[in-house]
């Protein structure tokens, strides 16, 4: 067989993972874009970095952060325990909250531009249609920054699963928890295993290249319409 | 303007270790004489497969020292060594927490419902994980607690793990139990090295090192008393010793 059961289990959890990640992205992060582009406040700054900010910092620091803030002496670790739910490092949702972190500025950026470039007149003439804020936001600027949900959505999922350094630190290894793909390559090269290695970092750079090729496929004859 | 001003004998190893040596090589190191105007050791702790495949692609390490002996042969059979592959120590391996009073337990006692996460390292690849797992299978429990248990990608992480109290029990390296951090916060029982094969560690001079002198003086220098002193503090047995235990 090409893959093993093994790469097999964690390429189902990294997908898992990833459709995880971007739904609670979109339910969190559309309010988030949608605040940042159109709100004019001193805060607004500040806010813009700290969602940018997983683009710069080090995985490492939010990894070293997470797992001691999720363990048992930790902040978040005190309140899910009072929760009666077990530690988050070395779980599934505890990786699906590192990489909500993780991958936030990848469904916040795209949709905040989207959001910018509707303008103000859609809703305008929603609001003097009688349309309530919520009303318009649904009807009109949704089905408008279409193609900003798409690229927002698409770039969630794709970062996602090419996460690693988090996932090495506050993962445990686990199979079917918390090995997904980027994890078992690592381990099939550590374990000079290179054959299993080269297959399935194979079928990551395939999958990798056709997530980008369809979307930018996709966005290229969209904006020479709007040049022409 | 100082680099250029440098003799041109000044010397510099890089050296690749396992982790379970991060803290007795930095001491071995700390006490190495050298002239410390001009020669340089630097040193790169990690997992020895890592270090392994590394070396095999050309990375710049003088001194490979590996946890499991089997690896540094690997690689000198395959024409990357300039030296001997020299036996330098022997690994324990012990079972270490943070909280519990590990003096008191067995491994056995690992099947206690109350403990839930045991960290070991991976037996997939790292040395220290696949004597924890052989430990664990002699002493019949490992199927019992396999559910409980979380890989660290090498033995440092592994002792992370439980030092920040994510794992409550951690199978480590003497040498970490005995490093200032983990040994002033937690306690270690000692596994018996009856249940599971020695962890034999080695060491090579790469082939890129063949003409530093450097890497040759720091060879030599593991065989003096003083650097065997400090491996032996931090619980290693001498690869003499060993064979006698």
């Amino acid at each position: 067989m090409f893959l093993t059961p093994g790469d097999l289990e964690a390429l189902w959890l990294t997908v898992r993972l990833a459709a995880c990640v971007t739904l609670i992205l979109l339910v969190l992060g559309t309010p988030i874009a949608w605040w940042l582009a159109r709100s004019e406040g001193w805060w607004k700054g500040p806010i813009t970095a700290v969602v940018a900010l997983p683009l710069v910092l080090p995985p490492s620091v939010l990894g070293f952060y997470l797992l001691l803030a999720m363990g048992p002496q930790g902040v978040v670790g005190q309140f899910t325990q009072a929760l009666g739910i077990t530690a988050l490092p070395f779980t599934f949702w505890g990786l699906v909250v590192a990489s909500v972190f993780y991958s936030l500025p990848f469904m916040v950026q795209p949709l905040q531009a989207a959001f910018e470039s509707l303008g103000e007149r859609p809703l305008e003439v929603a609001a003097t249609l009688r349309a309530s804020p919520l009303d318009a936001f649904f009807s009109v600027a949704v089905p408008l920054a279409r193609p900003g949900f798409i690229t927002a959505m698409v770039l969630t999922f794709a970062h996602t699963v090419g996460e690693f350094g988090v996932v090495l630190m506050i993962g445990g290894n686990l199979p079917g928890i918390t090995r997904v793909a980027s994890v078992q390559i690592y381990d099939h090269v550590e374990a000079l295993d290179y054959l299993q290695a080269h297959r399935l970092s194979a079928v990551m750079l395939l999958f990798s290249f056709f997530v980008l090729l369809a979307l930018y496929a996709k966005r290229r004859p969209r904006k020479m319409k709007g040049v022409t | 303007m100082f680099f250029l001003s440098l003799p041109a004998h000044a010397e510099k190893i890089n050296i690749a270790a396992a982790a379970d040596l991060k803290f007795a090589l930095d001491e071995i190191i700390a006490a190495f004489p050298l002239n410390p105007s001009a020669d340089k050791v630097v040193v790169t702790y990690g997992s020895s497969g890592k270090f392994f495949t590394q070396i095999q692609q050309g990375a710049p390490f003088d001194l490979y020292f590996s946890a499991d002996i089997a690896l540094p042969r690997m690689l000198a059979k395959n024409g990357f060594a300039a030296s001997d592959v020299t036996p330098y120590a022997v690994g324990r391996l012990v079972l270490w927490s943070p909280h519990l009073d590990a003096t008191k337990m067995t491994l056995t006692s690992l099947a206690d419902p109350k403990i839930t996460r045991i960290a070991i390292a991976n037996p997939q690849h790292a040395p220290y994980g696949q004597r924890a797992e052989e430990a664990l299978r002699a002493a019949g429990v490992w199927r019992q607690i396999v559910p409980k248990l979380v890989y660290g990608e090498n033995i440092a992480q592994t002792a992370q793990f439980a030092q920040t109290g994510n794992a409550q029990v951690g199978l480590i390296a003497l040498s970490l139990a005995l490093s200032p951090p983990l040994a002033k916060q937690g306690s270690y029982w000692l596994i018996p090295d009856t249940l599971h094969q020695p962890l034999e560690q080695g060491f090579i001079i790469t082939r890129r090192a063949a003409n530093n002198a450097l890497a040759r003086r720091f060879a030599d220098y593991l065989r003096t008393p003083a650097a065997c002193a400090v491996l032996v503090r931090y619980g290693f047995a001498l690869p003499g010793e060993a064979v006698v235990k």
